[in-house]
């Protein structure tokens, strides 16, 4: 296991967070991207090191290239920048559905052990305490895209036993769920938060720790996750934001 | 044949006392002008239908418009919650609402399946989540030729569709462009239609992604300039994101509300009025 990092960061830890899940996005991919961290997350690839992504927004917009980071999925800059702009329907049936898309990049407000995502309530879906803004295009984002990234800031509630409602499905319990639902797609592949990345491991059946950012112990990830979290054989560390990925990131949310 | 009217008398003609509407827009021309004049004529008892209700749902509910709401995201796009309609939902504020929830692909389906006037859709989705169990309107069906196991879902059967357009020409033909969302859906699977645009033109240009409803499938349009505010219309107007950011600290208390309201929605004539009665810097794009 990697000794922690004792020199002083210039970075954030969500800024290393944006970095390293811009990172998962291979240049050429096609990813439907959620709004908030995946959105930004996406954009950083394009403008480092996947300028071929094709990003997807679900107001329509295909081949969206905005120069800043959009407050909504639906921004003037997405459509005046994609490739086209379908209508709503089309975007879900034509192509999500139609299985055109590589990459399904979401946000969560709680995610277990498996990747099972809830946006919908915390707590009970009858008298929730809160009530979260809902399921969005990710139920089917999820079972629809070949492999799935999902994006955190990492703490016990969010990060958690049990998620309270099953929006979006991962991997059900781990037992083989999706190969049973017949869902398309492979689900959640890693989870990359301000704190390191989990990577599913199918033997396991879970999501494993493998990487912590710079400054970040493994215990202080494991004590963050409200599952008891299994760890790699191996876990390395993060490389550090380069200069040019930070300046491409700072640039893009300064707008 | 399209009528042009005043959007007053648009809205008078056709919302009724528990009707069940959408006003729908996908970030774009969202019509917050129509849904600010159900407020100003007191219509109770709604159904609210949107995929993606905003600010304009959470002031209807928290004005007490709305018994019912069947949607897919509710939320302040990248500046916070609804806090009226979390309030209805969490503690019966001002009073309880009904919820039915889907996914977006669930009701961009109902909305397609209502325009077709089919009784309902399919689509791959739901498996394995708990809105299928939550939602009595999802269903499943097997495949005829293929076996495979489907989702279904009901047509919106809405009485009212209000969208917003770029223009209309003088026939009453309207014309939209760039994120299109469900509006053609919206109009065509409603019982009765209201267009509000941005202007009335001698004729239409082309424009990339551009929809034309013909005027003999439109009720009502009427001319309301910036009446997506604070949405914007594409080739008019940008959104006005501090607006957006400006609802957190207006929706978070309901005395604050329902002042706020009481001000520059209840206390304004028309759509000019109310844009003439806020503070200069919530018109503006950026939210910094």
């Amino acid at each position: 296991m990697p000794e922690p990092s004792t020199t002083e960061l210039t970075w954030t830890s969500d800024e290393m967070m944006a970095v390293a899940a811009a990172r998962e996005l291979s240049d050429g991919t096609v990813c439907f991207v959620g709004i908030g961290l995946p959105s930004t997350a996406a954009n950083l690839a394009r403008a480092t090191h996947a300028r071929q992504a094709v990003l997807i927004y679900e107001s329509g917009c295909i081949g969206a290239k905005p120069d800043h980071i959009p407050p909504s999925i639906g921004d003037g800059v997405l459509s005046r920048s994609a490739d086209a702009v379908v209508a709503v329907p089309e975007i879900f049936s034509y192509w999500l559905q139609a299985g055109r898309i590589d990459v399904g990049f979401l946000g969560a407000a709680q995610v277990d052990r498996w990747g099972n995502i809830n946006t919908t309530v915390v707590g009970e879906y009858e008298s929730p305490s809160v009530r979260l803004p809902g399921a969005g295009g990710a139920p089917e984002i999820a079972t629809s895209c070949q492999r799935v990234i999902i994006t955190l800031r990492h703490n016990p509630r969010a990060l958690v036993e049990k998620v309270d409602f099953v929006t979006s499905v991962g991997h059900g319990d781990g037992t083989g769920t999706r190969q049973r639902l017949g869902l398309p797609g492979a689900g959640p592949q890693v989870i990359i938060t301000d704190l390191g990345i989990l990577r599913y491991d199918a033997r396991a059946a879970e999501f494993l720790l493998t990487e912590v950012h710079p400054g970040v112990r493994v215990e202080d990830v494991v004590a963050k996750t409200g599952w008891a979290l299994q760890v790699a054989e191996s876990v390395s560390e993060t490389a550090p934001p380069r200069p040019v990925e930070l300046a491409a990131l700072r640039a893009f949310v300064k707008g | 044949m399209a009528e042009f009217t005043s959007l007053a008398s648009a809205v008078g003609q056709h919302v009724h006392d528990g009707d069940r509407v959408a006003l729908e827009g996908f970030t774009h021309l969202i019509p917050f002008a129509a849904g600010h004049e159900i407020i100003r004529q007191g219509r109770r008892e709604l159904t609210l239908v949107r995929m993606t209700p905003d600010i304009i749902y959470d002031q209807l509910i928290g004005m007490g418009c709305a018994s019912r709401m069947i949607f897919s995201w509710a939320g302040n796009p990248g500046a916070g919650s609804l806090h009226r309609f979390r309030d209805a939902v969490e503690n019966a504020r001002p009073h309880a609402l009904e919820i039915e929830e889907h996914s977006h692909a669930g009701m961009a389906t109902r909305y397609a399946t209502s325009a077709s006037g089919l009784p309902f859709g399919i689509l791959r989705g739901y498996t394995g989540t708990d809105l299928a169990t939550v939602t009595n309107n999802i269903a499943w069906v097997e495949c005829p030729f293929t076996g495979e196991r489907l989702a279904a879902v009901p047509a919106l059967d809405l009485d009212v569709g209000i969208i917003c357009a770029q223009q209309a020409d003088r026939e009453g033909n309207v014309m939209l462009w760039g994120i299109t969302g469900v509006q053609k859906e919206t109009v065509l699977g409603a019982r009765r239609s209201i267009v509000l645009v941005e202007e009335v033109v001698d004729s239409f240009s082309p424009h990339v992604n551009g929809v034309v409803l013909p005027s003999w499938v439109v009720d009502a349009i009427a001319v309301v300039p910036s009446g997506p505010f604070p949405s914007y219309a594409q080739g008019y107007s940008e959104r006005a994101n501090a607006f957006y950011a400006h609802w957190e600290s207006i929706s978070r208390d309901e005395e604050v509300f329902r002042t706020w309201m009481k001000e520059h929605v209840l206390g304004t004539g028309d759509h000019e009025q109310f844009l003439a009665s806020l503070d200069p810097s919530l018109r503006e794009a950026t939210n910094a």
